[in-house]
C-alpha cells in the first residue's frame, strides 16, 4: 500500500442499461452513469449529491460490483475491478461495505438479529463460530447497540429504524472493509434520529480510517459528514469541491439552485417563494446534447450550452465545474 | 370574503385510539388546537407520532379497528362529530375538508385519465356533469402550475412532481375550506420539493385556502408555517405561532428538534435525541417525554396541563407551569 | 422470539386448527396403528383374499350401521368340533364318531349363509359322514351323506336336493320350523348338527366346523369375496397420508426452487422455465395417468412419480414467480450480493425463506388434492395391484354395484375417511393461512 496513492479511481465510468422489446430487440439504453471521473483518497469522506435518477446509486453499485460497467474502469487499490474473478472478487467484496436507504427492507425478514450478521462471515469462511460470535459482538459495540444479548436474538420488524440502521451499518463493517458505500443511509430515519446515525458514520470512518461515500439528495446535512462533494446531474458529476468551498461559492448554475431550494429554518421561509429551474431532469434514455442543464439552466449561452459539452474547469482552487460559463471567453 | 381571523376549525380533545393484537393504541390521545380561515397549520412529528391518525381522525377516513373515537371538532358553525357518517361524507369530506394522503401520488388509478380522476370528487359529491367538471379541472390544473393537456394523460406519463400536482389539484378541484396534505413532499427531489412548495404558497395567498400540513421535517415546515403544532406519542406538546416556535422554542422537545436540524450555513454540527419514542400501547405514566428529557424533575411522573404562556402559545411541559397566562 | 413459535400459539385461538389438527393427528395414529397391527405383508396376503376369510360371511353390513338402524341382526356363528364332545364307538377296521355340533339361535332373521368345514387328520382313506338337523322342537331333517376328502367344505346352504325337499333355501328352511314357506318365521332355541362319521383307520381323526354365517360382521362389513372391509379402510389412511405428502412435498420444493431459479437468473433460463411450464399446464395430468397406468403400470409409486414429474413444472411455477419477482429486487438480496453470497445461497437461503410461510398453507391444502388424485385414479381401475386402498374399496363397491345391492356401507366408509381428510387438512391450512398470510390478518 502506498500512502497518498488513491483508494479507488473511477476513470470514463459509464454504466448504461439496455432495454429491449420482446426480450432481445435493443431499443435503447438508459445511461445511468454517462462518463464519471473521480479518485477518492484513502480515509476520506465524500458525498454524492443529485436528485433521484441522477445516477448516483447505479454508481454507488456499480462500485460495489453489482452493475458491470459499459465502458470505463474502476481501480481499486490498485487492482482493475472488472478483472476480479473468484477468490480475487470476494476479497473486493469484502473490502467494500454497504449501507443501504431503506434499514428494514436491508435485513432479511426472516432472519434473527445473530443469523443475519454470521452470513456475511460465513461466506467469507469464518467457520468457528466462536470467532463470529466474537466479531459480531465487536461490531454491535462499534455501532453502540446496547442490550446485545437481546437484540442479537430479535427479529428486524422487532428493532426501531434506528437500531436497524445500527444492524446495517454494523454487517457492513463485519468484514473489515477498507471502503464504505452508503446509499441515503438516513434518508427514511426520522430527523432526531438522523444526526445520530451520521455521526455514527463519520466516528467510526475517521477511527478506522475509511473512505466513506456517502449518496444523499440533502444538500443541508452534508457540512459535518464529508469533506468533499461531488454534485451529479443526469449520470455526469457537474462540479466538484470540498464542503465548505461548494456550499459557500456553488459554481455551477445546478449546484446553485440546489442550494437555493433549500434554506435555513425560518419562519420568513412562509412568505417567498423560491427560485426553482423549470422543468424536469432529462430522460436518461436521450439526454439533451451540449451540457445537460442548458434546456433548465437560468444562465445558458444559446450557440454553445445546447450545442458542445462542457469541460471541466476550475474556477477556484480545488473547485472543479463542467460549465461554459467559466469560459474565459463567456467571462465568469 | 370572511374575516381572516374567524376561526374555521376547532378541535377539543380528539381521541383515536386503534385495538390491535398487543392492546390498545393511543395514535391521538386528546389533541386540541384551532385554525383560522387562510391559516396555514404545521403538524410536526416523528413517524409514528400519531399525525397521520390526527388526519385521518379529521377527514374520518378510519381502519377497522378503531377502539374509541371522540372528542369535538367544530369546523365553521357546525358540529362535525356529531354528523352521521352519511352526511359527514355528503357534506363534509371534499366539499369542505380534503386530504391528500401520504403517497397519494403512487395510488392513482393507473387506467383512468388524470383529468378524469381529478374531476370525480365533482362528479360524485356535486354530481356535476363531465364537461363542468373538466372545465374546473382544466382551471385548478393552471393553478398547480400542471398544463391543461395533461387531463387526457395517464398517470405513468407523468413525473413524480407532476401526479404530486395532479393530487393537489384533486384536492383543490372542490374548492374546500380546509386541505389537509400529509406529507406531500417527503418522496420527492429538492428542486421538486421547492416548487410543490411554491404552489401551495401561491395557492394559500390567493385562493385563502387554510391548510393543515403534516410532517416530520421541520425544513419542509417553515416553508408554509403560520403556526406549529408539535406532536409526541399521540399528543400535542407545543403549540405556537411559527416565529416563535423556529427561533424560541419552549418545550424541551421542541429544543433538541431544533437543534437537530442541520442548517446549510451553520459551523457547529447538528445535535440529536438520544432513545426511542414510547410504545402508544402503553405509554409512559406522566410526561411521555421525560426519559429522553435532559430537564427531567420529580413533577414530570405526572402527567402535565398543556400551560398557555401566552394566548397563542400552549405548552405541555411542567417547566412553564408558573408562566401559565 | 421465535417466529413459527410464535405462529404456532397464535394457532391456538382457531377453532378450525385445532379441529383440523385434531383430524390430522387421528389420522396419523390410525396410520401408525395400522402400520404396527398389520404389517406391510400381512396386509398384502389378506388383501389378496381366499380360504382364510372362509369363516366371514358375504356381503354383511357393519355391526354399528345395523344397531344405529335399530335392527338386530345376527352375526356369524362359530361351533367347532374341538370344543364338543366326541362319542367313539370302534368296530373292525375303523371307529364310528358321533360330533354333535350344538349352538343356540335367537336372532329373529336368519342366517346368511350355513357351511361345514371338514379336515380328516391321519388318515390314508377318505372318512364317511353323515348329517342330521335337529331343530329345537326336536325335528330331525337328515342333510344327507357323503365321502370326505382331507380338506372338505359342504355348503349345507347350496344343496339343491335338500332345497327340493325344504321348499326353501336351506339357510331359511332350516330355521324356519313350521312357519309357512312364503313368509318363514325364525324358531328360536338350541339347534343341533349331528355328524355321524365312520372313520378307517386306527388314528384318524375328524374335525369339523360349523359356520353359521350372520347378516352383519364388525366396523366395516364385509365384502363379496368375504374380506374384512376393515383392512383395507385402515390401510387405505397410511397410503393416502403417505401418497398426498409425498406428491405435495415432491411438486412444492422441486417446483419452488425452479421457479426461483428462473426469477434469479432471469433471461434464457427463466424463458426456458416459462415456456416449458407452458406446455406443461396443457398437458392432461388424468388421461397421462390412465394412459401409464394401462400401458405400463399401475404400481402406486409409479403414479407419484409421474404426478410428480408431472407436477414440477405446473401452475406452481406461475404463482411462484409472481411472488418471488418483487423479492428478487429487495434490498436485502442486493446487501446479499454485496457482501458476496453466492447465487445458489441467494436462492435457497434469501428468496425461498421469504415466501415460505405463505407457501404453508398451501401445502397443508395440497395434500389432500393428492389424496384425491390417488383415489380417483382407484376408482377408475388404476388404483395399485397389490395394495389396499380407499379408492379400491369404492372401485369394487362400484363393479358390485353395491348402492344398487343396497350394501351402501361400502361406499360410505371410504367416503367419509377421504372427505375426514380433505376437511382436516383444509380446515388446517386455512387457519394455518389466517396466521401466516399477512395479507388475511387483520391488525
Amino acid at each position: 500500500m502506498t500512502a497518498g496513492s488513491p483508494l479507488l479511481q473511477a476513470s470514463n465510468l459509464h454504466t448504461w442499461f439496455e432495454l429491449r422489446q420482446w426480450g432481445f430487440l435493443r431499443v435503447g439504453s438508459v445511461r445511468a452513469v454517462d462518463g464519471v471521473n473521480f479518485a477518492l483518497a484513502r480515509g476520506e469522506s465524500v458525498a454524492f449529491v443529485g436528485e433521484s435518477g441522477c445516477g448516483k446509486s447505479s454508481l454507488a453499485r456499480t462500485l460495489l460490483g453489482l452493475h458491470r460497467p459499459t465502458r470505463g474502469e474502476v481501480t481499486f487499490d490498485g487492482e482493475e475491478l472488472s478483472t476480479l474473478k473468484g477468490k480475487a472478487r470476494q476479497r473486493y467484496l469484502a473490502r467494500v461495505g454497504y449501507v443501504q436507504q431503506d434499514p428494514f427492507g436491508a435485513l432479511p425478514p426472516f432472519m434473527d438479529v445473530r443469523r443475519l450478521l454470521n452470513e456475511p462471515l460465513i461466506i467469507h469462511g469464518v467457520r468457528d463460530p466462536a470467532a463470529r460470535e466474537e466479531r459480531i459482538r465487536r461490531v454491535l459495540e462499534e455501532v453502540r447497540l446496547t442490550r446485545v444479548d437481546e437484540i442479537l436474538s430479535k427479529f428486524p420488524h422487532m428493532l426501531s429504524g434506528g437500531q436497524q440502521q445500527r444492524i446495517v451499518i454494523a454487517r457492513a463493517l463485519l468484514l473489515e472493509p477498507a471502503m464504505i458505500i452508503a446509499d441515503e443511509p438516513v434518508s427514511m430515519l426520522d430527523a432526531s434520529v438522523r444526526v445520530e446515525i451520521l455521526n455514527l458514520l463519520r466516528n467510526i470512518q475517521r477511527e478506522r480510517e475509511l473512505t466513506l461515500a456517502f449518496i444523499t439528495h440533502d444538500l443541508s446535512t452534508v457540512r459535518h459528514f464529508a469533506d468533499r462533494i461531488f454534485v451529479m446531474y443526469a449520470g455526469r458529476i457537474v462540479e466538484q469541491a470540498p464542503v465548505d468551498e461548494l456550499l459557500d461559492h456553488p459554481q455551477h448554475p445546478y449546484t446553485q439552485s440546489l442550494l437555493a431550494a433549500i434554506a435555513d429554518v425560518d419562519a420568513d421561509n412562509a412568505l417567498e417563494e423560491r427560485d426553482v429551474p423549470g422543468g424536469e431532469p432529462p430522460s436518461l434514455l436521450n439526454p439533451p446534447p451540449g451540457c445537460r442543464f442548458h434546456p433548465r439552466c437560468p444562465k445558458a449561452i444559446a450557440g454553445t450550452c445546447d450545442v458542445r459539452e462542457p469541460p471541466r474547469f476550475a474556477p477556484r482552487e480545488g473547485h472543479y465545474s463542467d460549465c461554459w460559463l467559466h469560459d474565459e471567453r463567456h467571462g465568469s | 370574503m370572511t374575516d381572516a381571523t374567524e376561526t374555521l376549525l376547532r378541535v377539543e380533545d380528539l381521541r383515536l385510539h386503534y385495538q390491535t393484537r398487543r392492546g390498545v393504541a393511543r395514535a391521538v390521545d386528546g389533541v386540541s388546537f384551532d385554525l383560522r380561515r387562510n391559516e396555514a397549520l404545521v403538524i410536526l412529528g416523528e413517524s409514528g407520532c400519531g399525525k397521520s391518525s390526527l388526519a385521518k381522525a379529521l377527514m374520518r377516513v378510519l381502519p377497522r379497528n378503531v377502539q374509541h373515537f371522540g372528542g369535538h371538532v367544530m369546523l365553521g358553525e357546525t358540529d362535525i362529530m356529531a354528523l352521521n357518517d352519511e352526511r359527514f361524507r355528503r357534506e363534509i369530506q371534499w366539499n369542505r375538508i380534503a386530504l391528500v394522503m401520504q403517497a397519494a401520488m403512487n395510488a392513482l388509478n393507473p387506467v383512468v385519465r388524470v383529468g378524469e380522476q381529478v374531476a370525480e370528487p365533482l362528479r360524485v359529491h356535486r354530481g356535476w356533469s363531465k364537461e363542468r367538471a373538466l372545465e374546473r379541472v382544466a382551471e385548478t390544473f393552471r393553478k398547480v402550475g400542471v398544463s391543461t393537456d395533461f387531463i387526457q394523460r395517464y398517470p405513468f406519463e407523468l413525473s413524480g412532481g407532476m401526479r404530486q400536482r395532479v393530487v393537489l389539484a384533486m384536492a383543490l378541484v372542490t374548492e374546500p375550506d380546509l386541505v389537509i396534505l400529509d406529507e406531500p413532499t417527503s418522496a420527492l427531489d429538492v428542486l421538486t420539493q421547492a416548487a410543490i412548495m411554491n404552489v401551495l404558497k401561491r395557492i394559500k395567498r390567493d385562493e385563502g385556502t387554510s391548510f393543515i400540513l403534516i410532517t416530520h421535517d421541520v425544513a419542509t415546515s417553515s416553508e408554509l408555517a403560520d403556526r406549529v403544532a408539535l406532536m409526541y406519542a399521540g399528543q400535542i406538546v407545543e403549540f405556537s405561532d411559527a416565529r416563535q416556535f423556529f427561533h424560541d422554542p419552549a418545550h424541551p422537545y421542541s429544543k433538541m428538534l431544533m437543534d437537530s436540524v442541520p442548517r446549510l450555513h451553520q459551523p457547529e454540527a447538528p445535535g440529536h435525541i438520544p432513545g426511542e419514542p414510547p410504545d402508544l400501547i402503553n405509554p409512559p405514566a406522566g410526561c411521555r417525554f421525560a426519559d429522553r428529557c435532559p430537564s427531567r424533575f420529580e413533577r414530570c411522573d405526572r402527567d402535565p396541563d398543556a400551560f398557555s404562556l401566552d394566548e397563542r402559545r400552549r405548552v405541555r411541559c411542567w417547566l412553564h407551569e408558573g408562566e401559565d397566562a | 422470539m421465535n417466529r413459527w413459535a410464535a405462529g404456532l400459539r397464535e394457532l391456538k385461538q382457531y377453532p378450525s386448527a385445532i379441529g383440523g389438527l385434531a383430524i390430522i393427528l387421528f389420522l396419523i395414529g390410525l396410520s401408525l396403528y395400522t402400520v404396527v397391527t398389520i404389517p406391510y405383508s400381512e396386509a398384502l396376503d389378506k388383501w389378496r383374499g381366499g380360504e382364510q376369510w372362509r369363516m366371514h360371511p358375504v356381503n354383511a353390513g357393519p355391526v354399528w350401521a345395523d344397531r344405529l338402524a335399530g335392527g338386530d341382526k345376527p352375526r356369524t356363528q362359530v361351533v367347532r368340533s374341538t370344543e364338543t364332545e366326541i362319542r367313539e364307538v370302534p368296530f373292525e377296521g375303523g371307529r364310528q364318531v358321533r360330533i354333535p355340533l350344538e349352538f343356540d339361535y335367537h336372532n329373529g332373521e336368519f342366517p346368511s349363509e350355513i357351511n361345514l368345514f371338514l379336515r380328516t387328520l391321519d388318515s390314508s382313506r377318505q372318512a364317511f359322514v353323515r348329517l342330521n338337523w335337529k331343530t329345537p322342537s326336536g325335528e330331525t331333517i337328515a342333510l344327507g351323506g357323503q365321502r370326505v376328502a382331507r380338506d372338505d367344505r359342504i355348503s349345507i346352504s347350496q344343496n339343491p336336493s335338500l332345497e327340493g325337499r325344504l321348499g326353501m333355501v336351506p339357510h331359511i328352511g332350516l330355521f324356519a320350523g313350521d312357519s309357512p314357506p312364503d313368509a318363514p318365521e325364525v324358531e328360536k332355541g338350541r339347534y343341533r348338527l349331528v355328524l355321524d362319521a365312520i372313520l378307517f383307520d386306527e388314528d384318524a381323526r375328524l374335525e369339523a366346523d360349523l359356520a353359521v354365517y350372520g347378516r352383519v360382521h364388525g366396523v366395516a362389513g364385509t365384502d363379496y369375496q368375504r374380506r374384512n372391509l376393515m383392512v383395507a379402510l385402515m390401510w387405505g389412511t397410511p397410503v393416502a397420508l403417505a401418497f398426498g405428502l409425498l406428491a405435495a412435498v415432491g411438486t412444492t420444493i422441486t417446483t419452488l426452487i425452479i421457479a426461483a431459479t428462473g426469477v434469479w437468473f432471469r433471461g434464457i433460463v427463466d424463458a426456458t422455465i416459462q415456456r416449458l411450464t407452458e406446455v406443461n399446464i396443457i398437458l392432461p395430468l388424468l388421461p397421462i395417468l390412465v394412459m401409464v397406468g394401462t400401458l405400463y403400470s399401475t404400481s402406486i409409486w409409479l403414479m407419484l412419480g409421474v404426478v410428480i414429474v408431472l407436477g414440477i413444472f405446473s401452475a406452481g411455477i406461475k404463482t411462484y414467480r409472481a411472488m418471488l419477482l418483487p423479492i428478487r429486487e429487495a434490498p436485502y438480496i442486493e446487501a446479499a450480493r454485496a457482501y458476496g453470497a453466492s447465487n445458489a445461497r441467494i436462492i435457497m437461503r434469501y428468496m425461498i425463506p421469504r415466501i415460505l410461510p405463505v407457501l404453508i398453507p398451501t401445502f397443508v391444502t395440497l395434500i389432500p388434492t393428492f389424496v384425491f388424485l390417488e383415489a380417483s385414479l382407484a376408482v377408475l381401475g388404476l388404483g395399485d395391484p397389490v395394495l389396499p386402498t380407499w379408492g379400491k374399496v369404492l372401485n369394487d363397491a362400484q363393479e358390485q354395484s353395491a348402492l344398487y345391492n343396497g350394501f351402501y356401507y361400502w361406499v360410505i366408509s371410504p367416503a367419509v375417511l377421504l372427505m375426514l381428510t380433505g376437511l382436516g387438512f383444509a380446515m388446517f391450512g386455512f387457519a394455518l393461512d389466517r396466521v401466516f398470510n399477512p395479507r388475511l390478518r387483520t391488525q
